[in-house]
């Protein structure tokens, strides 16, 4: 039950903001902020259960099912594991930083807006929880809608395209999802007679080599255009760069991430043979993409593209360690999800708060600005550094452990994956430099960083601390859920 | 002819006596709130009337029609579309100079043969219906008189749709001269006894198809469709979108059932075809148009497309799965092309046609609740959750995919993606930031009450579909 609730939340604090702007323009911001924090408490429940876990029978430890489309065999069927725990509080964290961060930078109808960022959100939650192919289906195609007018409303510039594109690449991506959501379940009813999209039973639906090829390939590339990776990343850097700074928090830190889940949570499970067969040719996208976007980002002059970049290097080690398939890399994955989402949410939000000051992304337009910006300047290295992968944060932790455990299943493209520690240096700090040292560049007095400013970017600093000095509370939440993902997939292909 | 025959046919004599009716009031007095009024009562009367011959049926309620599941709810779908558009046009015309008593009356005379056509087990119903129907929508679409854009449309039209007669006629010849039988059911059996593919036969089906192509706007059939669609009127284009469409169709699902012309696969062939390039070209040609009104014509051309690749899985899968997608994909298409049309007909003046996109801008900070209702629309017409639209396609994935329809579903995913960018054009076109300017708009209060149950239906059959899909899947089965 606990599970529908945190979606309704969302959903109606969405519809609350909204209708909020009658009474004033300023409380929007305000019930989304209350919203947040119901759902912040609600959470304690989950987080409480999900340290015993072991003792349970399955790793599953909450679950909500009614009938939804019973003609199709379709549920509206919720679940909770660890993994799907941690995303979740990944996407509640960072749904306080997009609200934070739009306080003042959105201007105009922040009803609206504030009732797209919590749908947004309630999507996310939604792909989350979703253990019935159907709905997960539903709450995919459900969380673009919002974030396409998040972009093309408030975004910059360029944003109708930018907004335009990214829904068009998502959405088309996706119908190969259902097509393969589809076929599955009639390859399903055709050997049982039954039609069903549930999770649970779609596990055990055995399928010819062929037939699991392509309905992999069909998934594969749903999630692979949502993480994104080489060749289907183009959309982001357009969207990144168009969208205002809330959305470029939640698109960076918690939308990218569902592509990632996917991967892990359907793909391999479902087709393991297939995905194995596969897999090569996966990691190897995963390491043209870690390098390519590493040299891409380092050419660009615009801040929040080069950051989008950097995501895109970043997804590249998601989708490298969930196809080596071993503990290990899985857990190196999941901990890349969580140290990246927040580390690219605050670059975003730094970006966004330099914009906002200077109103230019442009990094020529910028320079000198540490003497005017302490409190800004200090986060900013700090988080680049983050970014590129110091030992003792969070990211460290995360990449470390998907080399490591890649390195056992193909030698060479880990090998190609880990040059990007050389390359991830060089364009974080050439932001450092460009932007914040070197001559000073014209500008009038800046303000630095306010209260709700260093508030938020300093509880995303401290998280990254955290994972990086002490990640085994967050690796014994996503443990027996991965654990168990590998093991139903090993029976599987037996 | 026994009495339950006669209860059968109920609706349909009710909406013929409504006819009749309404054209008598008008040479008594002139009135078009009268005459409106009457015609809705009828409509209303012949809606009940259906619940009447529902406890007859299954019955062939005379040697033309026959009243089944199937007709009943297909009848229903018409007349209510029917009854939304009335509405829209009372709104539409009553500002407007000129008599428009006739144009309720045109519309009852275009739903009888409607309902003729879906109800026909007979080539002559068949071609009675349809034509009743097309002469009609003649006089519909070139209503406005003094004109020049409807009065070109409506040439148009009449010309094009002679000529797909003159096609329906030539073909059903040919089978006659083949089968010796008229009736649905006896070409049937005559094609069942055959093992092998009689060549004028299949000729006549091949002519009857291009006939109906027409009526569809099927690629190549296609090219009177954005001219009658920008020239006819607002909610009279949308009777056309829907109401002859949506006859035609059925007419031609139930035509290919019942005499099992599915065993001719050379047909499927030929209506891949087709489908594939109306889902592709109207998609392409939708692209480039700046006028809502053509946009969405060139819209329906691929949804036509869409529909026919439910229709041509009727070849490897069970009829009922056929029926119950077409049927779903049919209502969720009615509700939306007539709520998209209807927004047209509300935003549109006696002095201007709200047709060119630049109209549409800034409607979402000017008229938010019409513009939001215009998206959800749009989105549905996409086929996004959270909208019935949605549904539908999951309809026709799923008929396409137990066909192994490949090719085609292919060209619906790409289809679909072109589709997206030109419904997400007028989404950005109605979000702009305009300054706010104080027009107060008129107020239809109909037009509006219509627009809002379409929305909650919309809405409602996109989130929980079930109390339709048991609807649905009753006349699928019964059929």
């Amino acid at each position: 039950m606990i599970l529908l609730v945190l979606i309704c939340v969302l959903l109606l604090g969405g519809f609350a903001a909204w209708f909020s702007e009658r009474r004033s323009p300023e409380a929007p911001r305000w019930v989304a902020i209350v919203t947040l924090n119901v759902e912040a408490l609600l959470l304690i429940l989950p987080c409480s259960v999900a340290g015993h876990v072991d003792g349970l029978s399955s790793a599953w430890f909450a679950d909500f099912s009614v009938p939804w489309i019973p003609r199709f065999g379709i549920g509206f069927h919720l679940a909770m594991d660890g993994l799907s725990l941690l995303l979740i509080m990944l996407t509640v964290l960072l749904g306080f930083m997009a609200v934070s961060s739009s306080w003042t930078e959105i201007k105009s109808r922040q009803g609206f807006f504030f009732f797209n960022l919590l749908t947004c959100l309630a999507g996310t939650i939604g792909v989350f929880l979703a253990v019935d192919l159907f709905l997960f289906f539903f709450f995919w195609e459900l969380m673009i809608v919002p974030m396409y007018f998040l972009i093309s409303i408030w975004g910059h510039e360029n944003r109708t395209y930018a907004a335009i594109k990214f829904f068009i690449f998502t959405q088309v991506s996706s119908l190969l999802m259902l097509l393969a959501i589809v076929a599955l379940v009639l390859i399903r009813h055709n050997k049982s007679g039954t039609y069903s999209f549930d999770y649970f039973e779609l596990l055990n639906t055995p399928l010819g080599p062929d037939a699991a090829l392509w309905l992999m390939l069909g998934f594969f590339i749903a999630f692979t255009v949502k993480l994104p990776a080489v060749p289907f990343h183009t959309w982001l850097p357009d969207a990144h760069t168009q969208a205002p700074t809330g959305g470029s928090v939640i698109l960076a830190g918690v939308m990218l991430k569902t592509g990632a889940y996917g991967l892990l949570r359907f793909v391999m499970p479902l087709f393991p043979e297939a995905a194995h067969q596969f897999a090569p040719v996966a990691m190897a996208m995963g390491a043209i993409s870690v390098l390519y976007a590493a040299v891409m980002a380092f050419a660009q002059s615009d801040l929040k593209r080069l950051i989008a970049y950097t995501s895109v290097s970043h997804m590249g080690f998601i989708l490298l360690g969930v196809f080596s398939w071993n503990p290990l890399s899985l857990q190196g994955s999941v901990v890349t999800m969580l140290a990246h989402g927040i580390s690219a949410a605050a670059l975003f939000m730094i970006a966004g708060a330099l914009q906002e000051r200077l109103h230019t992304r442009e990094m020529g337009n910028m320079g000198g600005l540490w003497p005017g910006l302490p409190v800004l300047s200090a986060l900013a290295l700090f988080f680049a550094i983050a970014s590129l992968g110091l030992p003792g944060l969070g990211n460290f932790v995360g990449e470390f452990l998907v080399l490591q455990g890649a390195f056992g299943v193909n030698m060479l493209l880990t090998f190609v994956a880990t040059l990007v520690l050389i390359l991830a240096p060089i364009y974080a700090l050439i932001v450092i430099q460009k932007a914040f040292y070197g001559p000073h560049y014209q500008h009038s007095l800046l303000s630095d960083f306010n209260c709700r400013e260093r508030l938020s970017l300093g509880l995303l600093a401290l998280t990254t601390v955290w994972l990086g000095l002490s990640p085994q509370a967050v690796l014994n939440v996503s443990a027996p859920a991965l654990k168990q993902e590998i093991q139903s997939s090993v029976e599987k292909e037996r | 002819m026994s009495i339950n025959q006669l209860i059968a046919l109920a609706p349909i004599m009710t909406i013929a006596g409504t006819a009749i009716a309404v054209m008598v009031g008008i040479a008594v007095r002139r009135n078009f709130i009268l005459a409106c009024s009457v015609a809705a009562v009828g409509i209303i009367l012949s809606l009940w009337s259906l619940g009447i011959a529902w406890r007859e049926s299954p019955i062939q309620a005379s040697l033309l029609i026959r009243m089944d599941a199937y007709t009943l709810f297909y009848m229903a779908l018409l007349l209510s579309a029917g009854l939304a558009v009335l509405g829209f046009c009372y709104d539409y015309f009553k500002d407007r100079e000129g008599e428009n008593e006739e144009l309720p009356l045109l519309l009852l005379t275009a739903l009888l043969g409607g309902s003729v056509l879906v109800g026909s087990s007979h080539f002559a119903s068949f071609f009675m219906g349809l034509e009743i129907l097309s002469i009609s929508l003649f006089v519909l679409i070139g209503y406005p008189l003094n004109q020049v854009r409807p009065l070109e449309g409506a040439i148009k039209y009449l010309i094009l749709s002679g000529v797909s007669s003159a096609f329906l006629l030539m073909g059903m010849a040919l089978i006659y001269a083949q089968c010796g039988e008229l009736y649905f059911s006896g070409i049937g059996g005559y094609i069942a006894s055959r093992e092998d593919i009689n060549i004028m036969v299949l000729g006549g089906i091949i002519l009857i198809v291009a006939g109906l192509g027409f009526k569809l706007s099927l690629i190549p059939f296609h090219l009177w469709t954005p001219d009658v669609y920008q020239g006819a009127p607002a909610p009279i284009t949308a009777f056309i979108a829907t109401v002859s469409k949506g006859a035609v169709f059925v007419l031609l699902l139930r035509y290919f059932i019942s005499t099992d012309s599915y065993a001719y696969k050379p047909l499927l062939n030929i209506f891949s075809v087709i489908a594939g390039l109306s889902i592709l070209g109207g998609n392409l040609l939708a692209l480039l148009q700046n006028n809502v009104k053509r946009l969405l014509a060139y819209s329906s051309i691929a949804h036509m497309g869409y529909l026919s690749v439910a229709f041509i899985a009727g070849g490897s899968i069970s009829s009922i799965l056929v029926i119950e997608s077409v049927t779903f994909y049919l209502f969720a298409y009615f509700i939306t092309t007539i709520g998209a049309f209807g927004v047209v007909s509300i935003l549109s003046t006696p002095q201007t046609e709200a047709e060119d996109i630049s109209f549409y801008r800034g409607l979402f900070w000017q008229r938010p609740w019409l513009a939001a209702a215009f998206t959800l629309m749009l989105l549905s017409l996409a086929g996004i959750p959270l909208t019935a639209g949605f549904i539908g396609k999951f309809y026709i994935f799923t008929g396409a995919a137990d066909g192994r329809l490949w090719g085609l579903l292919f060209a619906i995913i790409v289809g679909s993606g072109l589709g997206l960018y030109y419904y997400l054009r007028i989404i950005v076109v109605m979000s702009t930031n305009v300054e706010a300017t104080a027009v107060e708009p008129a107020q239809y209060f109909i037009s509006t009450a219509i627009l809002v149950f379409l929305t909650m239906l919309l809405v409602w059959f996109g989130i929980y579909p079930t109390l339709l899909i048991n609807v649905i899947q009753l006349v699928a089965y019964v059929t």
